[in-house]
């Protein structure tokens, strides 16, 4: 497959077709838009040639983007389990049906070899798949009924968070990403994540596996951009419940920890690991779903 | 125009529970002690209703009514000897030129199970023989099939027949079931013209609990607020320690307030407190602690 | 109590307090003329305490310096006095720890760490009352509450953990668990020993050593637990506890060899640990405070619901971070519900928390004293309503009568802020919608009520409310099977039950 993007040696070639070339806009609230800074961030691929210009999300960004993960947080949250695991396990039939359009760009703007391409692709379907299947069972494992020793029936409960701020893998390009995504709605948060332009166009493509997967706008908002420009704001945004930071630096992870003290958010801050390990097995865990959930233990007397 | 339940807040079984329970815990001591023994002794209805009874048998208890405790003048008399109806003229006789009422239960206790001209007949007939207050069963069968006027009209119709004297309405709590049952009954009776309801015949195990008293107490605040009229309570059966009694005049004081701790608004149905009462009493007095075989039993 | 004595209310011509202007005088109930309870002092002759106390480090009791007095807030007569821990102090205390985490306590099997903590709940229950006693002293709570309701509690939270001790392989399958390692602890002052029962237990059961910082007004208790800890035999070093103010908890909490923090208290000092924690790595749990909600819908069982609203708000007098302090009630109801809760805080007796007849007992500092009056008068000023009950409050110790306010606007401080005091806030709503978007409108997320007999209202509100505890029908049970804590400001993590584990584990 023929590189598509600005930039391509190839596309000025003698007889061949001069490309339409795809912008590559962030995912926020169901559509595609351009950055409300209008500034850009140049991609390039693994031998340093540029390829695209992506977004560079801005404070202003991120608002919109909490916002529109809060107005699709109701109606995300209040589907049955059942029928979020619907959408979520037709992410993972998108993704295959579009494998061979993430499988090039994998290729030629991360610079895979044609295998790996095709294992990280294969591994992100199969964890979009494994996280789907929790949707509706979760709550069963996670959840449970609560011997007190008084009459009552006590049970705990996981509910969302709510809005909950990834900073997905640096190393995984598209297994870490779809993780970070894949737990947080599957526990019924609504989410934002923001990809650094290595991976910035992988992410793109998966925004529209996302729109065209039946996934309710809102529920998942992709935002290119440097995470650790954002930290102040998405620290302070008291709209964010909570935070999953993948492979933190030791500087920025402590500034966003200090502000997010403001409103309580909770933060996490998660292993990052090699591509293949995260292949395999890495993030792979209802430990990792759990994070992004609330306890609500509920009371109600036994009697007639 | 036929009688309707009027709208009733349901009961939460295992908070009422908790709520009677905490009664439990409250302490008395010394002088509140003493207050409080002799109002339990002038509250009490003692009570004989067996098929055994014979006028020597009620004779001997309106003595023990008179005078609880010979030698002791601070004991006070009783509030009522309850005794069958065929026993009312010797009870009368026994207690004439007492302060204490004579009541007998009526309504072909304990079931109630006969006909309603025969049940009237027998309050009117037991009033000419000389009881100041009847103690009448509620029809349980009419209640549980949900026929709450026919039970209304009853109540009523035995107000009539009683004429001066005072009507208590057996609900028999021990056959209706949950709490919210107790509450509907208590608040039937009420409204057909009781001036006290009580819990339960004494024929049943399960009699007087303070669960059960509790939300009696709860629908006679409610009725005292909506209408003024001050309905007794009395509980009867099971109670048969001092301690017991005195938890139960906790939840009065603390549900209905101070002016119910009075023979006229609460009653205690018994026939082995009294001597349980004197018992505590005389360890106040004495500092000892006390045997049950230095009291009388009648 | 004294009905001679007018009752507090913000408008004239309902002398009693309990008046509704539509009722009659005549169907006034009246409470407490007849007659009175006696005084029923607990006695405190077999218990003795220390003038003084240090520390609790390495298993043994150390001497102190710089000493501060806690208060008896009954008597204001100083209980004990007290150590501050300093830096060094501090230092040493996490250093024991340590020692005992790495060659005492991981050493242990399971079922051993297992059986110190079954010992501990089993001594306990033996020395429960002297235990009630002790915390009703040095707390102010009434000693119906110690005695029936905090120590069985601590008691039952150290023999629940005690059983997951050698069962974390079984708590969360599929996944591999190790403890953390020295946990550093800082309570509050409302549950002195179930605080620690609740941080102590959980973190001994999954591994853990600990170092306890008490609250500086209310640490004597802490003290006696520590005597417990040695009477079952404890390996030196896997508790310790300091003594000192806020600076010590600071400390402890920064000290780089803690591993997990886990605080109870206000939500201002929760966001400043956890502010201090940043980039630190430590785990943090936080349980913070709460502006919690009792809904009570025109179908509930209104006489239960009084109770409910009664123990919600006047439980440990409203020291409570989970209290029903904002109570929400149907507009329909509101009457009734009012003129019910007026006749039965009437019956609530306020005084010396010895006394086993005492409901509601001394408000636990002048500090905090001082803060709900100044709210209360917050209430009067912007318009609220004010009822009381005629009471009359001991001549010395910190003591504030149970107070209820009505008409009562969302946007009232009082109905916004925390006052952790016998302080009820009473709004209305109208219909379902309304009253979850009411109890919501708050940053806090901790506790909440609900009273409606119907099930598919409890379970529709109770699945909208932001809370991490919803009691249907009944108000602040708590048991240690139960996990409990909150949602948003209200902090992350639950302690108790299954759930209360992870905080001390790290779960793979």
């Amino acid at each position: 497959m023929a590189k598509r993007t600005k930039g391509s040696k190839r596309i000025a070639g003698r007889g061949e077709r001069v490309a339409v070339v795809k912008t590559f806009k962030m995912f926020v609230g169901g559509a595609f838009v351009r950055s409300e800074s209008g500034h850009t961030l140049p991609c390039t691929d693994a031998s340093g040639a540029h390829v695209a210009n992506v977004a560079r999300a801005s404070r202003k960004d991120l608002r919109d983007a909490v916002g529109a993960a809060r107005g699709a947080l109701g109606g995300w949250s209040k589907r049955s389990a059942f029928n979020r695991g619907q959408i979520a396990f037709r992410i993972a039939e998108m993704l295959e049906d579009r494998r061979s359009m993430v499988e090039a760009r994998l290729v030629d703007v991360v610079g895979l070899d044609p295998d790996d391409a095709a294992a990280e692709v294969s591994s992100a379907v199969d964890r979009a798949f494994w996280y789907a299947g929790w949707c509706d069972k979760f709550a069963q494992v996670l959840g449970g009924v609560n011997p007190v020793a008084s009459p009552y029936f006590d049970f705990t409960l996981p509910e969302p968070v709510g809005v909950v701020f990834a900073a997905p893998s640096r190393r995984s390009p598209l297994v870490g990403l779809v993780t970070a995504i894949a737990c947080a709605i599957a526990a019924g948060n609504t989410c934002i994540v923001v990809v650094e332009p290595k991976h910035a166009l992988v992410a793109v493509d998966f925004a529209e596996v996302l729109a065209t997967s039946d996934v309710p706008g809102g529920v998942v908002n992709v935002l290119t951009g440097h995470r650790d420009e954002l930290v102040p704001h998405v620290g302070s945004h008291y709209g964010i419940d909570g935070v999953a930071w993948y492979g933190a630096a030791d500087a920025a992870f402590a500034t966003l920890e200090r502000l997010a003290a403001d409103s309580v958010k909770r933060v996490h801050r998660l292993d990052d690991r090699g591509a293949a390990s995260w292949r395999r097995e890495h993030g792979k865990s209802l430990a990792w779903l759990e994070r992004h959930v609330e306890w609500k233990t509920a009371w109600h007397p036994i009697g007639t | 125009m036929r009688y309707e339940l009027p709208p009733i807040p349901t009961v939460d079984q295992v908070a009422a529970e908790a709520r009677a329970r905490s009664f439990t815990t409250r302490s008395i001591k010394t002088t509140a002690k003493r207050a409080v023994l002799k109002t339990i002794v002038e509250m009490i209805d003692l009570t004989t209703l067996e098929g055994a009874d014979t006028p020597g048998k009620v004779r001997r208890l309106c003595r023990k009514a008179i005078t609880p405790w010979p030698g002791h003048a601070d004991v006070p008399p009783v509030a009522a000897v309850c005794v069958y109806p065929t026993m009312v003229e010797v009870a009368r006789d026994a207690l004439r030129g007492s302060s204490v009422r004579v009541a007998a239960v009526a309504t072909a206790f304990p079931s109630g199970q006969s006909f309603l001209d025969v049940r009237l007949d027998e309050v009117r007939r037991t009033v000419d023989a000389g009881a100041d207050e009847i103690d009448m069963v509620i029809n349980r069968g009419a209640f549980l099939a949900g026929d709450y006027a026919r039970v209304f009209d009853e109540i009523a119709a035995t107000k009539e027949a009683c004429g001066a004297a005072h009507l208590k309405v057996i609900l028999e709590t021990g056959e209706l079931g949950p709490l919210d049952q107790v509450r509907r009954a208590s608040h039937v009776a009420m409204d057909a013209g009781a001036d006290f309801i009580k819990t339960s015949t004494g024929k049943l195990p399960s009699a007087a609990t303070m669960p059960i008293v509790l939300v009696m107490l709860e629908a006679i605040r409610d009725h005292y607020r909506a209408t003024g009229r001050a309905i007794g309570m009395k509980p009867a059966g099971g109670i048969r320690t001092a301690k017991q009694a005195w938890h139960y005049l906790v939840m009065v004081k603390e549900t209905l307030g101070d002016e119910w701790l009075t023979a006229d608004r609460f009653r205690i149905g018994a026939s082995s407190l009294l001597n349980d009462v004197l018992m505590q009493w005389a360890r106040l007095d004495s500092g000892h602690y006390q045997a049950p075989n230095y009291f009388s039993e009648d | 109590m004294d009905p001679e004595t007018a009752a507090e209310t913000a408008e004239a011509g309902h002398a009693n307090g309990r008046a509704t202007p539509s009722r009659e005088s005549v169907r006034q109930l009246l409470f407490g003329d007849r007659w009175d309870y006696a005084p029923a002092p607990e006695s405190t002759a077999h218990v003795r305490w220390a003038k003084r106390y240090g520390h609790f480090i390495d298993g043994a009791f150390v001497d102190g310096t710089d000493h501060f007095a806690s208060i008896n807030p009954a008597t204001e007569e100083v209980v004990a006095r007290f150590a501050t821990a300093d830096r060094k102090v501090v230092n040493r205390a996490v250093a024991a720890a340590r020692r005992a985490y790495e060659k005492r306590w991981q050493p242990l099997s399971g079922a051993e760490r297992g059986t110190f903590l079954y010992r501990i709940g089993r001594i306990i229950q033996e020395r429960a009352r002297e235990l009630a006693i002790l915390e009703s002293i040095d707390n102010g709570k009434p000693i119906r509450e110690s005695r029936d309701v905090d120590v069985p509690l601590v008691a039952a939270h150290f023999l629940y953990y005690a059983g997951w001790a050698d069962k974390l392989d079984c708590a969360f399958p599929g996944a591999k668990v190790r403890s953390l390692g020295v946990a550093g602890q800082v309570i509050p002052w409302n549950f002195p020993l179930l605080m620690a029962a609740w941080k102590i237990a959980p973190a001994l059961a999954a591994g853990n050593t600990v170092v306890l910082k008490p609250a500086e007004t209310s640490p004597l208790t802490a003290m006696r637990l520590a005597e417990i800890f040695d009477e079952a035999g404890l390996p030196p070093g896997v508790v310790n506890i300091v003594n000192g103010a806020g600076d010590t908890g600071a400390m402890l909490v920064a000290h780089k060899d803690v591993d997990k923090v886990a605080f109870t208290g206000s939500t201002e000092v929760g966001k400043s640990i956890q502010r201090a924690l940043a980039g630190s790595g430590k785990r943090l749990t936080l349980e913070l405070g709460g502006k919690g909600a009792n809904i009570v819908f025109d179908d509930a069982p209104i006489d239960q619901a009084v109770e409910g609203i009664v123990s919600g708000i006047f439980f440990n007098q409203g020291h409570v971070c989970c209290a029903g302090s904002r109570l929400l009630v149907q507009e329909s109801i509101v009457d009734t519900v009012i003129e019910k809760l007026l006749d039965r805080i009437a019956t609530l007796r306020v005084g010396d928390p010895l006394d086993k007849n005492t409901d509601v007992g001394a408000i636990h500092s002048r500090v905090q004293l001082d803060k709900i009056e100044e709210l209360v008068q917050s209430g009067v000023d912007e318009g609220a309503r004010m009822h009381r009950p005629a009471c009359r409050l001991p001549d010395r110790g910190f003591f504030f009568a149970p107070t209820v306010f009505t008409d009562v606007a969302q946007s009232h401080r009082i109905a916004q802020e925390e006052i952790f005091g016998p302080v009820l806030s009473v709004l209305t709503f109208r219909t379902p919608e309304e009253a979850i978007a009411k109890a919501n409108n708050t940053p806090y997320g901790l506790s909440a009520g609900i009273w409606s007999d119907k099930g598919s209202k409890l379970f529709k509100i109770a699945g909208a409310l932001k809370a991490g505890v919803v009691w249907g029908n009944t108000y602040n049970q708590f048991d240690p099977a139960s996990p409990f804590g909150g949602y948003r400001e209200s902090g992350f993590g639950r302690e108790g039950g299954l759930h209360g584990l992870l905080p001390y584990l790290e779960v793979r």
